[in-house]
């Protein structure tokens, strides 16, 4: 291991968690400015140290534990949200060179694990609550992270056939000519709702649904625990975009700009995206969530599959 | 689906008109003059205490926010306290409403924060103004048929002199 990975070792969760704090802030400006109103523009330039005032504020929260929860599970539910989001990002390619392990030849699956792992954070969190709401929230959100996976999974499948290889780094180096967003268009939109399914996100809010669920899985929480789901969600934002990025919109190539500009403006149109959808959609009901998910994306991502191999037997055969 | 994607397109649209929102302290709203703010006490033109010590507005209060003590003086009533608890007020209006001499009225000001409650509660010098507010013309004692210092009875406007009631004996 080389002196440089260990600093990134250090300093990509500091970046995270300082992009998803950030990220808080640029939600409620850009919300505001799609929802006719100005968002919180008072503390600091623009408003930007608002993210630094509610952190602060939620540190000197109270950081309540119920007397009916299960105590250790309750602890452990939001740092393994947090961990498995982190963990995550070892493997994204900022560049060609710098990134832990982007070299690393199971990347993607990998990435897939980690995702996997982050429903216990919601599942353990809404069971060791032990409150209906969280536990109600908390089985939405197994059902619906578990077979949104199966699809994720499957929609990568057609860019890992392109590649031939499950290394990020590679990925990206083979959209050198075409980004897949083309060629694996369907995988793009089937991947694109996984993700937003898979981080919870409007308009896949179910887990929390706050007009039925109260709060959902964090009901619970309070305090920094709380803002540990809260940041998990923001950084689980940036890991999507950047994954679609690297996946999909060839990750740090580009013409004229450098490399880590290019993957940086196009996670950042993402997350813009992201924040988009939530401004503009409202939640599907549970059942219909469900219904798109099985009866519509997984044959669309299976017909994928099948697609591209055939196009690439035909390409090798002839 | 497809009304998915011109709801994501009109609702990014959104970004280019213009904002809504008043940013406050810098830029201030307009506030029409019957608008419900903080309440003041007026003066009839002559520049005396409109309030007779009625009760009626305390009588008409929702939340009981006013207190008043009657005193009287040559004929006058006054009041001897007038408080208006504000952080219990809603301004609804119906003290102004039940005033006979619209001596309390509502203003276009609510910018009345405190650090500590108890200085929500108003005390007379606080509510009283100098002027006559809303109704410029209005003194209640020109038209009401009550003796005082410098107008005896029977010369208000519109009154007829009082009636001498040994003329009606037989
Ligand atoms: S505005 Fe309403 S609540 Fe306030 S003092 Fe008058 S009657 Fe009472
Ligand atoms: S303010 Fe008006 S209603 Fe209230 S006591 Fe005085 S005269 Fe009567």
């Amino acid at each position: 291991m080389t002196l440089l990975a260990l600093v990134g070792i250090v300093i990509t969760p500091l970046v995270i968690l300082g992009l998803a704090t950030l990220l808080t802030w640029v939600e409620r400006r850009l919300l505001g400015v799609w929802q006719n109103r100005c968002g919180p523009n008072r503390v600091g330039p623009g408003g930007v140290l608002q993210a630094a005032a509610d952190g602060i504020k939620i540190l000197f929260k109270e950081d309540w534990t119920p007397p009916f929860a299960d105590k250790g599970v309750f602890v452990l539910a939001p740092a393994i949200g947090m961990m498995t989001v982190l963990l995550s990002f070892a493997v994204i390619p900022l560049t060609f060179s710098s990134s832990i392990a982007a070299g690393l030849n199971v990347g993607l699956l990998f990435v897939l694990a980690m995702m996997g792992l982050g429903v216990y954070a919601v599942v353990l969190a809404g069971w060791a609550s032990n409150s209906k709401f969280a536990l109600l929230g908390g089985m939405r959100a197994a059902a619906q992270m578990i077979s949104y996976e199966v699809f994720m999974g499957l929609a990568l499948m057609g860019v890992v056939m392109m590649t031939g290889s499950f290394s990020l780094r590679d990925i990206v180096m083979a959209q050198s000519g075409l980004w897949f967003v083309l060629p694996q268009c369907v995988g793009f939109v089937v991947f694109l709702l996984a993700g937003i399914a898979e981080t919870h996100r409007l308009p896949f809010d179910l887990p929390e649904g706050e007009n039925e669920l109260g709060a959902g899985f964090h009901t619970e929480y309070s305090g920094m625990k709380f803002g540990m789901f809260f940041i998990a969600e923001y950084a689980g934002i940036v890991l999507v975009s950047a994954l679609i990025t690297t996946l999909y919109l060839g990750g740090w190539q580009g013409p004229i700009l450098p490399a880590p500009i290019w993957f940086t403006l196009k996670t950042t149109v993402l997350i813009g995206f992201f924040i988009l959808l939530r401004a503009a959609l409202p939640r599907p009901r549970y059942d219909q969530l469900m219904a798109l998910g099985w009866k519509i994306l997984l044959p669309l991502s299976l017909l994928n599959i099948v697609v591209t191999g055939a196009v690439l037997l035909l390409h090798t055969a002839g | 689906m497809l009304g998915n994607v011109r709801t994501l397109i009109l609702t990014f649209l959104h970004a280019f008109q213009s904002r809504v929102t008043v940013q406050y302290p810098e830029e201030r709203p307009y506030l029409p003059p019957r608008y419900r703010g903080r309440i003041i006490l007026s003066r009839d033109p002559d520049g005396e205490e409109r309030c007779v010590a009625c009760n009626l507005c305390a009588v008409a209060c929702p939340v009981d926010c006013i207190s008043l003590q009657k005193t009287e003086e040559q004929g006058r009533w006054y009041p001897e306290y007038f408080r208006i608890n504000f952080s219990r007020c809603i301004f609804c209006g119906f003290c102004e409403e039940a005033c006979p001499t619209y001596a309390i009225q509502l203003t276009p000001d609510f910018e009345m924060s405190e650090y500590n409650r108890q200085n929500l509660v108003y005390e007379k010098e606080d509510l009283l103004i100098s002027g006559t507010g809303k109704y410029p013309d209005y003194s209640f004692y020109h038209v009401a048929g009550v003796g005082i210092p410098g107008k005896e009875r029977g010369t208000s406007e519109h009154e007829r002199p009082p009636v001498d009631l040994h003329t009606l004996l037989p």
